[in-house]
């Protein structure tokens, strides 16, 4: 499984999660954003519309990044939990570090 | 790592389904010895929640992510920190199916480690930590959590309310 990500309207980097963010695959994610920061790109939405499950690895990758971004001047938004992952990210106080949206419109239409 | 056979080590699982009399009842247990390999998490995961989720059972839909959670985050922890990817050690999963919980075991090969250090159950992490959700997660969302006195091996209970 890849992340593809795509430039949006308003100059933002969307990256969707097709299935699960874990520790097999969640350093793929690190370094496909990590290369668009290095490129110059500021303003990041990971779309979890189509995301099964995330892990504390996973979680602790989008961490990570946030910091990451945020160090270089940018933001890192979030879209698309469904319930019970929105549950992980309010059970460990991460929906306190992030800009979580419903939907990735409404994620960017804020930015 | 590819094996004798030529196979990647991930794909050689071992699901045993074994009706046993106990005191408990009738139970199944599955069993599975587990690569350390991330790249299997995702699979051995689905296979230990389908086979505890089936049968006559109505188990919710939170109770089916709770277990993927659990067992998860503990195959996570048993291949990286307790085997430390070391393709030569494996890890055991044992589930326990009794008419109201399920049982799962996780043992690494591994050291183990002190549980006398373990932060308390409701100490979280600092927001900008990367690491240490995992056993968090755990011990919030299965009713029990015990280790076995060398810390190489994590029982969790999650009960059928």
């Amino acid at each position: 499984m890849g992340f593809a990500l795509r430039k949006v309207p308003g100059g933002v980097c969307q990256v969707g999660v097709e299935g699960q963010l874990i520790v097999g695959n969640r350093q793929e994610l690190k370094s496909v954003i990590q290369d668009a920061v290095d490129k110059g790109e500021r303003k990041f939405l990971i779309d979890f519309s189509q995301t099964g499950y995330i892990d504390s690895s996973g979680l602790g990758a989008l961490v990570s990044l946030s910091k990451k971004v945020r160090e270089q001047g940018g933001e890192l938004r979030l879209a698309g939990l469904n319930e019970d992952l929105r549950s992980l990210f309010e059970l460990t106080k991460l929906d306190t570090l992030f800009a979580i949206a419903d939907t990735p419109e409404q994620a960017l239409a804020g930015f | 790592m590819p094996d004798s056979e030529g196979l990647p080590a991930t794909l050689r699982l071992c699901v045993r389904r074994t009706p046993i009399r106990g005191p408990e009842g009738s139970r199944v247990v599955v069993s599975l010895r587990v690569p350390s390999d991330v790249s299997c998490v995702e699979e051995v995961v689905d296979l230990v929640v389908r086979h505890c989720c089936r049968g006559g059972w109505t188990d919710t839909r939170r109770f089916r992510f709770n277990l993927k959670v659990a067992v998860a985050e503990a195959l996570a922890n048993a291949i990286v920190a307790g085997n430390g990817e070391d393709c030569s050690k494996s890890v055991m999963v044992n589930a326990e199916l009794l008419q109201d919980q399920i049982r799962v075991s996780v043992t690494d090969e591994g050291p183990g480690f002190d549980i006398s250090a373990l932060p308390g159950p409701t100490i979280l992490p600092d927001l900008e930590d990367s690491n240490g959700r995992g056993l968090f997660l755990i011990r919030h969302l299965v009713d029990d959590v015990f280790f076995n006195p060398q810390g190489n091996s994590i029982c969790m209970t999650l009960r059928r309310h």
